[in-house]
């Protein structure tokens, strides 16, 4: 290596050249790539998706875009009044960036707000799974903060709208171990069967730390309280009056039956 | 650039056996023990080092006369974060399931000490050839030891190579007790203590002075 090497200009030259090349390969994997990390992606979600609601295995491979097709029609609802919002295309509608948005979303103050998301879009994408014309179960998305991180799920309800048929987080920053274990196959089998509205269809979730015995109880995670904590209140807040709450009415009414 | 087949053989063998980058240098453990429960999710690990390291000491030997000694850490960790992030966009796209199973791992191979070792040893000192060589045996070294690591692991761990199933659990129906100690992170610190034990019984010139 030669004296000039360390010159302040040489040293300038190498760091800022090496910066621009560096930043150009990067930004041009992540450009290139891009179409097929978003279809997986969306792969994923329709993953998530049939397994909430029980029409495939957590570790089954098929085809999920087909099954989903098949089974599966998303609807795009206005929540405030659970009526079918036909503005928008089921395909296309994308609930994150709608809660952007401030014409399709509202500012939620924090009393309001005990799912911690800020922001909420006044219109939401929900999955019917059908046989025929009977409604099997309803997939709503749920989203809400954790401890570290926003969690993003699917819970997915009988034709009752009370009782849970199944579960699953498909997208969370959690610590691996603690919170993470929201993902743990044994913790989601908790959740089929729990009836999380009551009689009057009031949410009633509760995540307890003794050992769950009512219906409406379930294991809370040990060594994540806070994450815990996080979902029951998400989960009670999408569920009720300010979530899906009349649409979850409409559907008892028969009005999204056909 | 002087290129010796004899040489270039060794710069590739030695990093599996007499040189072994986790074995003997007892580096990059920490990847070690949280990807090597399934065959699969090791050998991605594996093919992503290798192509980090023999990628980074290549581009890092290229322009060695170029770089301030003053800056040096930085401009090879800064080569060294770029190829893990493109190798961890082109998991993303093609490789989506185990990707998302690797979840940290791949981005921490930028911390790997492996990988900055070998910029720092060898590629700021000998030609592009020769490094990319280097490289590429120090990845084949740590692949090797992933694997058997991952091979004991998921064996007798999950009754299964590669996912499919060899020794049928009782849980579904086989006869084969699932050793729940294997799945966990701590087994595979045995497991490499092991290796290392039995690679040193092997070969009496890697025990260090007492």
């Amino acid at each position: 290596m030669s004296a000039s090497n360390d010159s302040f200009s040489k040293t300038i030259i190498v760091a800022v050249g090496l910066c621009l090349f560096c930043s150009l390969v990067v930004s041009g994997a992540a450009v290139m790539l891009k179409d097929d990390q978003q279809a997986n992606k969306a792969a994923d979600v329709q993953r998530s998706i049939l397994i909430a609601a029980k029409l495939v295995k957590p570790d089954e491979q098929t085809d999920f875009t087909k099954l989903f097709n098949e089974k599966v029609e998303a609807k795009v609802i206005e929540l405030s009044t659970g009526k079918e919002a036909s503005q928008f295309e089921a395909a296309s509608f994308n609930q994150r960036q709608a809660a952007k948005d401030p014409a399709t979303s509202e500012k939620l103050a924090k009393k309001e707000d005990p799912a911690s998301i800020k922001r909420k879009s006044k219109f939401a994408k929900v999955y019917l799974v059908k046989n025929g014309d009977k409604i099997e179960s309803i997939v709503l998305p749920i989203h809400g903060y954790g401890l570290f991180s926003t969690l993003y799920g699917f819970i997915a309800l009988e034709a009752d709208t009370r009782t849970v048929a199944g579960i699953r987080f498909y997208e969370h920053g959690e610590t691996p171990g603690l919170g993470a274990e929201i993902e743990n196959p044994q913790w989601v089998a908790k959740w089929p069967g729990k009836v999380v509205l009551s009689k009057t269809y009031e949410p009633s979730l509760e995540l307890v730390k003794t050992g769950a015995q009512d219906t409406n109880e379930v294991d809370a995670l040990s060594g994540a309280s806070y994450t815990s904590t996080g979902v029951e209140n998400l989960v009670n807040y999408w569920l009720g009056n300010k979530g899906f709450g009349p649409f979850l009415a409409k559907v008892r009414g028969g009005q999204h039956g056909v | 650039m002087a290129f010796d087949k004899a040489e270039a053989k060794s710069v590739i063998t030695t990093p599996i056996f007499d040189n072994n980058p986790i074995a003997l240098q007892v580096l990059g453990i920490c990847s070690a023990l949280a990807v090597t429960s399934k065959m699969d999710k090791a050998l991605v690990m594996s093919i992503a080092l290798t192509i980090v390291v023999a990628m980074s000491n290549l581009l890092i030997s290229l322009i060695r006369h170029h770089i301030p000694s003053s800056i040096r850490i930085i401009v090879q960790m800064t080569i060294i974060a770029s190829l893990v992030i493109v190798v961890d966009q082109v998991l993303k796209a093609y490789a989506y399931e185990i990707a998302k199973q690797l979840s940290v791992f791949v981005g921490l191979i930028i911390t790997n000490c492996i990988v900055m070792g070998r910029a720092e040893a060898y590629a700021m000192k000998n030609g592009p050839g020769m490094s990319f060589l280097d490289g590429l045996g120090n990845g084949l070294g740590y692949s090797a030891l992933l694997m058997s690591v991952a091979f004991i692991r998921e064996l007798f761990g999950s009754g299964s190579l590669f996912g499919y199933t060899i020794l049928e659990p009782i849980r579904d129906g086989g006869w084969y007790q699932t050793n729940g100690l294997l799945v966990l992170p701590p087994s595979a610190f045995f497991i490499i203590g092991m290796l290392i034990w039995a690679l040193r019984a092997w070969k009496k010139d890697q025990v260090e002075a007492a």
